[in-house]
């Protein structure tokens, strides 16, 4: 159980790490903002910072709650998936952990004992990203419907509109000669 | 053959860093969801815009005018003439970024070109280069940059990115306000025939019909007769309305989307059932059918244009003056132009409430007044019967719409409408509200379906402060006095924190009324049974 005392114990320093290289994800200089921590003048990095302070602990577990992770991530997914990255952007964060706990434990990884149990930790990881691509499917398909369901709105005025003006309406509502 | 089998120190140090983006270099990328498309040629026409002609932001040709950079360059030097306002705010900024972090298309996009410091210096760069000697001296150095065709095409993207909010005003130690330099920048790129279909279709039609939406008398007419037998069936009371009637001594105008859109047309019935309780002397119009003014988000020309219509039709209505309904941007042209573009408006009186004798000497040069100042004034005076408890199935909270609360600093009367009808309120958090509102993200004419990504990005900060107060108490309902929030509040906020409704305060206030002769209600105007007594 090296690994999992080594990640317990440099907790802070390896959150730091993840936060700051999610933030390197944004353009040049904004980073120094995503740090300020005011939940409500700073909702991105506020709720990046809260989010992977939870999924961290998730991870620390003997087994990882699904539920809970898949909360958590799908609310730092929202607010990637209509930002300005690609899908693979937007769910990359997950594996910067990665390189955040790399950089951090450096050579302390690499002594044999430590390898072995990082072999069996880093599928969870990958198992966040998996749930990270669910719940970017389900931001974009909610953005769709919600696009899709204005353009009705508008669609339902100006047939009301056309109604009223004295216009035929077919069956589903279509103007008609 | 060789082993590819990574060694485990190898395996460990794979760079997952995705790759940097360096801002200043990048040209704009009109990227799906992230900008509103451009005016449909007819409409450009009918309005006798310059240039008008089919493009979109996204061709690689805008088709611009041959001599475009003249035009620009010529426009601009008429308006720092002319706005001095302008000039100032050319010259003054200390870059102190006090405002950088204030704007929520920032908190939402963490683009730095939504800085609203930067996105003003889009704008100043190019005033530097042709109208400074600094700048035609040290170019670059100084911080002055050419005019091209990418500048232009990062006006359009940036200035269409900014709602007019005037967030970031209040923290700026100068007072400068990047609003108006976002207006001088729209004003500018309409020049060359470069302006946004969702602003440009609606004044339009305004300007055509009178409204919006483009509603004719008859069908406007029809509307609110259909509007009454809902306010019969729903509370048996027989509700009278008129139109275009001369002599009625007050004329009450509102967005066309509170008869025309949902959940507008709750709060539509609501004013109707208002005004036939205290037996108001009123008349609608269906010529000046329209409270918004989306001339303000294109030039001052235009927003003059439209603003005088409803002062054309009180005078030739005659009546004493007006009353205005929940609109948001409305009541900035009102309050902050009015007087100067199209005032005075001498042909009126100044308002007194006809119920309470209040003098609203607040709107003693426009001759206007505030329905929410006209409503908290019955209440206080006590004319209203009403029973909080009929909205007690709403946990509701407060959205200050930009306008009304920066333009025009009304920050009570709401209030204490809602404390009057209804038993649950919770606001949001102080920096979240009243002066320091966020804004939905959607305003100034950017509320089209295409740019939905962009109102998302936008509308985060405001959506993230009614999150915290559904967590905490349970608000299922945000109330608001402005259509468009009305209109675009819904969609954010079931993305950002769905369960939460949207409603204009005079739905909640038809809901409390208690009518005379009125049947029993079973259930609020949206037809949600009342909540019922605990057993
Ligand atoms: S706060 Fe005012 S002076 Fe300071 S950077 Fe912003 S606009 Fe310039
Ligand atoms: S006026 Fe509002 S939208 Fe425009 S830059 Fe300022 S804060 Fe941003």
């Amino acid at each position: 159980m090296a690994l999992k005392t080594l990640l317990t114990q440099n907790k802070n320093s390896i959150l730091q790490r993840w936060f700051n290289l999610i933030a390197d994800t944004y353009p040049t200089g904004v980073s120094d903002f995503l740090k300020d921590n005011d939940r409500f003048t700073n909702p991105v990095g506020h709720t990046i910072s809260q989010e992977i302070n939870s999924l961290y602990d998730e991870l620390l577990q003997d087994r990882v709650d699904s539920d809970k992770a898949a909360a958590s991530l799908d609310n730092i997914i929202k607010i990637r998936a209509v930002q300005d990255f690609s899908p693979q952007e937007a769910i990359s964060f997950v594996f910067l952990l990665k390189k955040a706990i790399t950089d951090e434990l450096g050579s302390e990884l690499e002594k044999k004992q430590s390898f072995g149990e990082w072999l069996e930790f880093e599928p969870g990881i990958d198992k966040l990203a998996s749930i990270a691509f669910d719940k970017y499917m389900e931001s974009r398909e909610k953005i769709c419907e919600l696009r899709v369901n204005e353009v009705r709105a508008d669609r339902e005025i100006a047939f009301r509109l056309l109604r009223l003006m004295g216009g035929k309406n077919g069956k589903h509502g279509e103007a008609v000669e | 053959m060789t082993d590819t089998t990574k060694k485990p120190e190898e395996l460990l140090k794979l760079d997952y860093t995705p790759p940097k983006k360096g801002w200043m270099e990048t040209p704009v990328d009109f990227k799906k969801g992230t900008y509103c498309y451009s005016a449909p040629q007819k409409h450009q026409e009918y309005l006798g815009l310059p240039y008008p002609r089919q493009w979109q932001p996204f061709d690689a040709d805008w088709k611009l005018p041959e001599n475009w950079k003249q035009i620009i360059l010529e426009g601009m030097n008429d308006r720092l003439k002319k706005y001095r306002s302008f000039r100032l705010y050319m010259d003054i900024c200390v870059r102190c970024g006090a405002c950088a972090d204030k704007c929520h298309f920032f908190i939402g996009t963490g683009d730095p070109k939504n800085m609203p410091v930067l996105r003003a210096e889009l704008l100043r760069s190019v005033y530097r280069k042709y109208f400074t000697l600094g700048g035609k001296l040290f170019g670059k150095v100084g911080g002055a940059r050419e005019l091209t065709e990418d500048v232009l095409k990062e006006w359009y993207y940036y200035f269409y990115q900014c709602t007019e909010c005037r967030r970031c005003s209040v923290f700026c130690p100068y007072g400068i306000d990047t609003c108006e330099i976002t207006m001088m920048a729209r004003d500018l790129l309409s020049l060359v025939g470069c302006n946004v279909g969702w602003v440009i279709e609606p004044a339009s039609n305004c300007f055509r019909t009178g409204n919006h939406l483009g509603v004719p008398p008859h069908a406007f007419k029809d509307t609110l007769d259909f509007a009454i037998d809902e306010v019969e069936d729903l509370t048996g009371v027989k509700v009278e309305a008129s139109v275009n009637r001369k002599g009625a001594e007050l004329l009450f105008i509102t967005p066309s989307a509170d008869y025309f859109a949902s959940p507008h047309w709750y709060t539509f019935l609501g004013y109707l059932m208002l005004f036939h309780e205290i037996g108001l002397d009123y008349t609608w119009s269906a010529y000046a059918s329209e409270g918004g003014n989306f001339g303000l988000f294109h030039s001052a020309e235009m927003m003059k244009r439209l603003n005088a219509k409803m002062y054309a039709e009180a005078k030739r209505l005659g009546v004493k003056w007006i009353l205005g309904g929940e609109c948001g941007h409305m009541w900035r042209v009102v309050h902050q132009y009015m007087n100067t573009i199209n005032g005075p408006a001498d042909f009126l009186e100044e308002p007194v409430s006809p119920i309470t004798g209040t003098k609203f000497e607040n709107a003693k040069a426009t001759k206007m007044v505030h329905i929410c100042e006209f409503t908290a004034d019955l209440i206080k005076n006590n004319k209203l019967k009403l029973d909080p408890s009929r909205n007690d199935h709403w946990k509701m909270t407060f959205h200050d719409s930009c306008n009304p609360a920066r333009a025009m600093g009304l920050f009570e009367e709401p209030r204490y409408i809602i404390k009057n009808v209804c038993n649950n309120f919770y606001e949001m958090p102080e920096n979240t509200i009243k002066e320091y509102t966020f804004c939905c993200g959607s305003g100034a004419g950017l509320g089209s379906d295409e740019n939905l990504e962009m109102r998302l990005r936008g509308g985060l900060p405001r959506a993230n402060a009614v999150k915290y107060v559904k967590e905490k108490h349970g608000v299922n309902l945000l109330t608001c006095i402005c259509a468009i929030d009305r209109a675009v509040l819904p969609t954010l906020l079931q993305y950002w924190v769905p369960g939460v409704e949207v409603s204009g305060l005079h739905e909640l206030v038809g809901n409390a009324l208690v009518m005379k002769g009125e049947k029993e209600r079973t259930t609020d105007m949206r037809g949600t049974p009342r909540k019922q007594e605990a057993k």
